[in-house]
């Protein structure tokens, strides 16, 4: 009974502000509904008996991806009123766009039905006496090894990718070197030297390397 | 040392510890800082604080309203009126003093040729108000009654540097 | 009266019970933990610190708190006014809720559930949204500079800490935090993952914007960073969401490696004593060292932090991380759930 009512209030919480994402004018706002969209999608999980699930995706969704995404449209500097120009005359485009996605959307959904022996050739039935935690580790390291695997590399690739795409070593630019400073030795790169009247002092060879 | 071995030196985090070590012995060492209401910092002789106007021993005022000090203070804070007593000496109808003003630099002490005006020993005169802090002769003869046993010992500790 | 428990009404009463019960005594902690700051700060740098108020200045947190209440909350023009007001309360509501599931004696927590440490994780990893919606709804240059870069930090020292946990839920076999205490029966963590446990800690100070890693408030460079435009209580609840973050990484380094409320010498004497007891002295130890470290050592620069996070305890905790996994595969000692 409280079970249903929590869904039905959480499950509208996350309606509402998944709309919100789309309608609210201020970006900021948006991903801030995003959020509160994954914590409550987070809270269904939950309700659903997933803790682990739920957990993981408050972690990775709400605490990394989110904040990353937060981190970046805080610094957009959007202009509305540019975004506006032209409204009109691509309206009648968009709005066919619009029409042509919707109308496969309806298509599909139309044809839609679940197969009669979906539910019996489920590999697990939902789990019994372990916790789901354990359930879900079981599934992922027998039969799914091999995916779970490689949507792992996918990851790592993409992240070497990203790494390749956007890194450049700046010629110019200064880099520390903690070790080498630390190991420095006034010995290393202090000389005293007496400079003669307007001749200026020599540095010696070996301490040129040192002096940056 | 080669770098590897700078390097695995370096996750000991020997510089932490022992800077960690120097905090903690500094953390059970005697405080430096003295229990200030209730102790306090001697002060010299020549400190300079707050103002006072003293009396002779038979209670007349020693200020002659010579203006000497008026003259020579250089943040112009004080002002002096003065007009003949009934007696016919000459007498200050008005002696101000404008702490606010005031840079304590001890001239107009310098100055007074009776030790009339002195600096005291005093430093703890801190008001609620600036009003409070524009002195008159009263307050300034009620401060030379209240310290004049340390403005005499003062005054006989720096004579003989005068 | 038992059976008046059992029903819905009786759980929901016995758990305000429960949580007032954890609540006050962790808000008068953290209003101590202010005062004992100043004073280890103090007896550091060779002063007194505060010890007017009260005998020993013991009553300086409420007349601070006091002081605070007084003041007048102050919110910008062009400020967004909503998140201005809500950023506050998402720190401290998530530094308290967090407390939910740490257990202070045997089976002592008001939620014993199954992913407690993942709960702990998610709570902590969403602490970081009250600082950057308090940097970005100010509307300031200074409390955005220190959302943005506090943001990048905590994401950046939660990926260790991360494989931290995972290494001692290897050890485990649980994500229950009573059994994360109960399999440090024998030996503490701390000793066998030692070089996990100073990770721990370390990242525990730059997921609670400590020093050494207090580059979101700044002072010297960015005012006051996230809170700059914070006054009287608004400020006095990140003040307090701080220090009660605190508590928690102390709270969360006591299960995970200094072995809870168990007793750190296992004969007679001292396993009598309530294991509560046991569990508040490791806290409080921990709580002396994260001021401890604040009064020794100077803020590091921001490449400096970003190094020592993704360079120095992202590949340490990875290959430690192996390590325990493989020798505990070749020992036999993987625990079996």
């Amino acid at each position: 009974m409280i079970a249903n009512i929590v869904f039905d209030i959480v499950a509208l919480i996350l309606l509402v502000s998944a709309v919100m994402v789309v309608t609210s004018r201020n970006p900021v706002h948006a991903v801030l509904f995003l959020i509160v969209a994954f914590l409550n999608a987070a809270v269904l999980f939950l309700l659903a008996g997933a803790e682990f699930l739920a957990f993981i995706l408050a972690i990775v969704y709400v605490g990394a991806v989110a904040v990353l995404f937060m981190f970046v449209v805080m610094m957009l500097d959007v202009d509305f009123s540019a975004l506006r120009q032209g409204f009109q005359r691509y309206a009648p485009i968009g709005a066919l766009v619009a029409l042509a996605l919707f109308g496969e959307l309806a298509l599909v959904f139309a044809a839609f039905q679940l197969s009669p022996g979906a539910a019996a050739s489920r590999l697990y039935p939902a789990p019994q006496h372990v916790t789901n935690t354990v359930a879900l580790g079981e599934l992922i390291y027998t039969h799914y090894l091999v995916l779970f695997q490689l949507s792992g590399i996918i990851l790592l690739v993409a992240m070497i990718g990203a790494i390749v795409l956007t890194h450049r070593e700046r010629k110019r630019a200064k880099r520390q070197d903690l070790l080498a400073q630390h190991a420095r030795t006034p010995a290393q790169t202090l000389s005293m030297v007496r400079a003669g009247l307007g001749q200026g002092a020599e540095i010696p060879d070996e301490k040129k390397e040192t002096i940056r | 040392m080669n770098r590897l071995g700078r390097m695995a030196w370096g996750l000991v985090l020997w510089e932490i510890l022992s800077g960690l070590a120097l905090t903690l012995r500094y953390f059970f060492s005697p405080k430096a800082t003295i229990n200030y209401p209730y102790e306090k910092n001697p002060t010299r002789a020549r400190f300079k604080g707050e103002h006072a106007l003293r009396r002779y021993p038979n209670g007349e005022e020693r200020c002659i309203a010579c203006k000497l000090c008026e003259a020579v203070c250089p943040a112009q804070a004080i002002t002096i009126e003065a007009e003949p007593r009934e007696d016919g000496s000459r007498r200050t109808t008005r002696y101000d003093i404008d702490m606010t003003k005031c840079i304590y630099c001890g001239l107009c002490e310098e100055a007074c040729p009776v030790d009339a005006i002195v600096e005291g020993p005093n430093f703890e005169f801190a008001t609620e108000t600036r009003e409070e802090l524009l002195y008159d002769k009263a307050k300034l003869l009620a401060n030379g009654d209240r310290w004049e046993p340390e403005l005499v010992k003062r005054l006989e500790l720096d004579a003989p540097y005068r | 009266m038992n059976a008046f428990f059992e029903t819905n009404i009786g759980i929901l009463i016995l758990t305000v019970l429960e949580s007032l019960a954890l609540i006050v005594p962790l808000l008068i902690g953290v209003a101590y933990l202010t005062y004992a700051e100043r004073r280890v700060m103090g007896a550091i740098q060779l002063r007194k610190g505060p010890n007017m108020v009260g005998p020993f200045g013991l009553m300086q947190p409420f007349a601070d708190a006091l002081k605070m209440l007084m003041k007048e909350t102050i919110i910008p023009t062009g400020a967004d006014r909503i998140l201005f007001v809500l950023a506050p309360m998402i720190t401290f509501g998530l530094a308290v809720v967090a407390w939910a599931v740490i257990p202070v004696n045997n089976h002592w927590a008001i939620a014993n559930i199954n992913v407690g440490i993942l709960y702990l994780f998610a709570v902590s990893s969403l602490g970081v949204y009250g600082i950057i919606i308090a940097g970005w709804a100010s509307n300031s240059k200074y409390a955005f500079f220190g959302a943005l870069r506090s943001a990048a930090q905590m994401v950046s020292y939660e990926v260790s800490m991360g494989f931290v946990i995972v290494t001692v839920l290897l050890c485990v076999g649980s994500l229950n935090l009573n059994d994360i205490v109960l399999a440090q029966r024998h030996i503490w963590f701390a000793i066998p993952l030692f070089p996990l446990f100073i990770i721990f800690f370390i990242s525990g100070l730059a997921e609670t914007n400590r020093a050494p890693f207090d580059l979101a408030e700044g002072e010297s460079e960015i005012v006051a960073g996230f809170f700059v435009e914070y006054s009287a209580m608004s400020f006095a609840l990140f003040f307090l969401g701080e220090y009660a973050n605190m508590i928690l990484i102390s709270a969360m380094t006591t299960t995970l490696f200094l072995g809870g409320w168990l007793s750190p010498i296992p004969f007679a004497p001292f396993t009598m004593v309530p294991g509560v007891l046991w569990f508040l002295l490791k806290v409080m130890i921990c709580l002396f060292v994260f001021i401890w470290v604040r009064a020794t050592l100077p803020r590091l620069r921001y490449d400096q932090l970003m190094a020592l996070g993704w360079k120095v305890f992202l590949p340490i905790t990875l290959v430690y991380l192996v390590l325990v996994a493989g020798v505990m595969e070749y020992c036999g000692w993987l625990p079996h759930a």
